[in-house]
C-alpha cells in the first residue's frame, strides 16, 4: 500500500498553486485550515497549552515571511508552506504500516490514522516540513487537501474547495488539477512561471509557486517615477534668498 | 535532528546483539570458537538479549506502540518495514542454533551461516533507513551503511572476546577486535570528513525558490514558541561541542578499547580479562557517543525555512 500507485492510473493530480506576489501574510489560510480541520475527518488538531506563554500544537499550513533582495531592490514575501502532494512522496514510501499512501485517483497524500503507529519516520523523509505529530494521539497528521470538502455533496459546487483557498482575502491561493494541461490552475503556471520547491530532492511536487512580479520602476499610467527625486536646491529668486537667509 | 534516546539505544545494542550473533554463527561452526555448551548459552543469551532489549527500546519512539506489528507489512517500500521482518525472522535461525548447540551439543552450520546473515540483514537495513532519506543530506551518504556495519562488527567482536575469558582465552579474537577498531575508526573518520567538507544538497533559495529575486532572510516566523517541526528536526549541536564529541568517541571509546584489545592480546590472566571488559565497555560507550552525534550534527532540509541558509 506504501507503494506508489502506478503512474499510469490516472492523471489527475489536484493541488495548490500559490501566488507569492499578491499573498499579505494574514496567515487566514494557516486559521482556517486548522479552524476546518479541528472538526473535520483529520481532526481533532491537539493544541497544548494553547492559551500560556509557549503554546505548541498541530497544524497543516504555517506562513512564514521573509526580506528578499537588498536595499531598494529589496522585498517582503509571505510564503504559505503545506503538504505538496508530491508525485514521488518519500514520506509515502518510508511508511512501515501502509499508513501513509497516495490516491491512485487524484494524487492526494493522506495518513491512515487507523494504522499510524507513530513511528515519525514520514515527517524526516519529507523536505518540506509538512507532517505534524499529534503527540496527544500519538499519530502524524497532515494537510488533506481537504478531502471531506472538495468531494462533499452536500456543499454547493463553488465551495468544494480546501478551506485554505475558499477563505484567502487576496485570491492568492488556487485549487485545480495540475495533471490536466488545460485546466485554469495549469495555465496559471505556465503564463506566471509557476515552479517547484527544492526540484533536487526530485520528489515532483503537485502544488507549484507563483512567483513575485518584478518590482515597478513607475507608478502606472500617471507617467509619474516610481520613487521621488530630489529636486535640488533653488539658488535664486525668493526661495533661494530664503534658503541663503536660512542657511546662515 | 532531535537525538531520541530510544532510538540510539535501539541501534547501539542491536548493535552489539546482531554482531554477537553474527560472528558466533560463522565463527563455531567453523571451529573458530569453542562449542563449550555454557559459552554457547552465556554468549547467544548476551546477544539475543541485547537485540530484543534495543528492539523493545524503539517501542518507545512509537506514538502507538501497541500497533508494532503493522510496521511488518510494508518491506515492500519501506526499509523500517525490511528491518523490521529481518529482526523478526533472525530470530528462528537464532533459535534453531542456540537449542542444537545450547540443548543438543551440535553446532549447526547452516543455522549458524543463516543467523549471521539475517544480523547483517538487519543491520544494513538499519542502516538504509537513514542511507535512504534525502532531506537529511548528512544521513543521505555512502559511508552509512559501512559505518552501521563495522559498529555492528566492532561492538560484537569486543563483547565476544570478554565474554570468552570466562571460557580459556583466545587472544585472536581480541586482535579480531583491535582490527574492527580501526577499520571503523577508518570509515567514522572518512564520514565526518565527508560531512564537514559536502557542498550544501539545498539552500534558502532552492528551498523557496526566491534566488532569482535576491538573498533570503527569515523576517518573521510562521509561530512565536517550539512545534514539532522544531524540536524534532531543528535541533542544533554547537560546532565546538561537536568537535569535543568526536574527540571523546575517538580516544575514549575507539583509542582505548584499541589499546586495551592489544593489552589483552599481549597479556593472560586477569589484566587480560580487565582489559578486555574495560574494553568492551568503552567501546560500546564510544559507539553510543558516535550514534548520537550521528543525530546531533544532521540536519534536515525543513530548518531552510526557519532561518537556515544551507543544508
Amino acid at each position: 500500500m506504501t507503494s506508489l500507485p502506478p503512474s499510469s492510473s490516472s492523471s489527475k493530480r489536484l493541488g495548490l498553486v500559490i501566488d507569492l506576489d499578491i499573498c499579505v501574510g494574514c496567515h487566514a489560510c494557516a486559521v482556517n485550515c486548522k479552524e476546518w480541520n479541528s472538526a473535520g475527518a483529520a481532526g481533532p488538531l491537539t493544541d497544548f497549552a494553547p492559551y500560556d506563554a509557549e503554546p505548541d500544537g498541530v497544524w497543516f499550513n504555517r506562513v512564514h515571511t521573509y526580506e528578499v533582495g537588498e536595499g531598494s531592490e529589496g522585498r517582503t514575501v509571505h510564503f504559505p508552506r503545506s503538504c505538496l502532494h508530491c508525485a514521488e512522496p518519500a514520506c509515502v514510501t518510508v511508511c512501515p504500516t501502509g499508513a501513509s499512501f497516495k490516491r491512485a485517483e487524484d494524487g492526494i497524500v493522506l495518513v491512515d490514522e487507523n494504522l499510524c503507529i507513530g513511528c515519525k519516520l514520514c515527517s524526516w523523509a519529507c523536505p518540506y516540513g509538512a507532517r505534524e505529530f499529534d503527540h496527544d494521539a500519538g499519530i502524524m497528521k497532515k494537510c488533506t487537501l481537504c478531502i471531506d470538502r472538495i468531494y462533499n455533496e452536500s456543499f454547493a459546487v463553488e465551495d468544494r474547495i480546501p478551506a485554505c483557498v475558499a477563505t484567502c482575502p487576496a485570491s492568492a491561493r488556487h485549487f485545480g488539477d495540475l495533471g490536466d494541461p488545460d485546466s485554469d490552475v495549469s495555465r496559471l503556471v505556465a503564463e506566471r512561471g509557476g515552479y517547484d520547491l527544492m526540484p533536487e530532492m526530485a520528489y515532483g511536487p503537485t502544488n507549484k509557486y507563483l512567483p513575485p512580479r518584478p518590482r515597478q520602476k513607475s507608478a502606472g499610467c500617471t507617467g509619474a517615477p516610481a520613487e521621488l527625486v530630489h529636486a535640488g536646491t533653488a539658488k535664486d529668486g525668493l526661495l533661494g534668498w530664503l534658503d541663503r537667509l536660512l542657511s546662515r | 535532528m532531535n537525538p531520541a534516546f530510544s532510538v540510539i539505544v535501539f541501534s547501539t545494542a542491536t548493535g552489539v546483539g546482531y554482531g554477537l550473533l553474527a560472528l558466533l554463527g560463522i565463527l563455531t561452526p567453523f571451529g573458530l570458537l569453542p562449542h563449550d555448551r555454557i559459552f554457547g548459552f552465556v554468549a547467544l543469551a548476551v546477544a539475543l538479549a541485547s537485540i530484543t532489549a534495543g528492539l523493545l527500546s524503539s517501542l518507545f519512539h512509537l506514538g502507538r506502540p501497541e500497533r508494532a506489528w503493522r510496521a511488518l507489512s510494508q518491506w515492500r517500500s519501506s526499509w523500517l518495514s525490511r528491518e523490521g521482518v529481518a529482526a523478526v525472522a533472525t530470530y528462528v535461525p537464532a533459535g534453531a542454533f542456540g537449542i542444537l548447540w545450547v540443548f543438543f551439543g551440535r553446532v549447526s552450520m547452516i543455522a549458524g551461516v543463516v543467523s549471521a546473515i539475517g544480523a547483517v540483514m538487519t543491520v544494513c537495513c538499519t542502516a538504509m533507513i537513514y542511507r535512504s532519506l534525502k532531506p537529511v543530506p548528512r544521513w543521505h551518504n555512502a559511508w552509512v551503511l559501512p559505518v552501521y556495519l563495522l559498529a555492528a562488527l566492532m561492538s560484537g567482536v569486543l563483547w565476544l572476546a570478554a565474554i570468552l575469558h570466562f571460557f580459556g582465552s583466545l587472544p585472536s579474537i581480541s586482535g579480531l577486535a583491535a582490527a574492527a577498531i580501526a577499520a571503523l575508526c577508518v570509515a567514522k573518520i572518512g564520514y565526518w570528513r565527508s560531512i564537514d567538507t559536502a557542498s550544501a544538497t539545498s539552500t534558502a533559495a532552492s528551498a523557496l525558490g526566491l534566488g532569482p529575486v535576491g538573498a533570503v532572510r527569515l523576517f518573521e516566523a510562521p509561530h512565536t514558541s517550539q512545534n514539532y517541526l522544531l524540536r524534532e528536526m531543528g535541533f542544533e549541536l554547537a560546532r565546538k561541542h561537536a568537535a569535543k564529541l568526536r574527540r571523546i568517541a575517538l580516544v575514549g571509546g575507539f583509542g582505548f578499547p584499541f589499546l586495551l584489545s592489544g593489552i589483552a592480546v599481549a597479556t593472560s590472566g586477569w589484566p587480560a580479562m580487565a582489559a578486555a571488559w574495560l574494553a568492551a565497555l568503552l567501546g560500546t560507550t564510544g559507539i553510543f557517543i558516535e550514534r548520537w552525534l550521528f543525530f546531533a550534527e544532521a540536519r534536515h532540509v525543513v530548518t531552510l525555512y526557519y532561518g537556515k541558509s544551507a543544508a
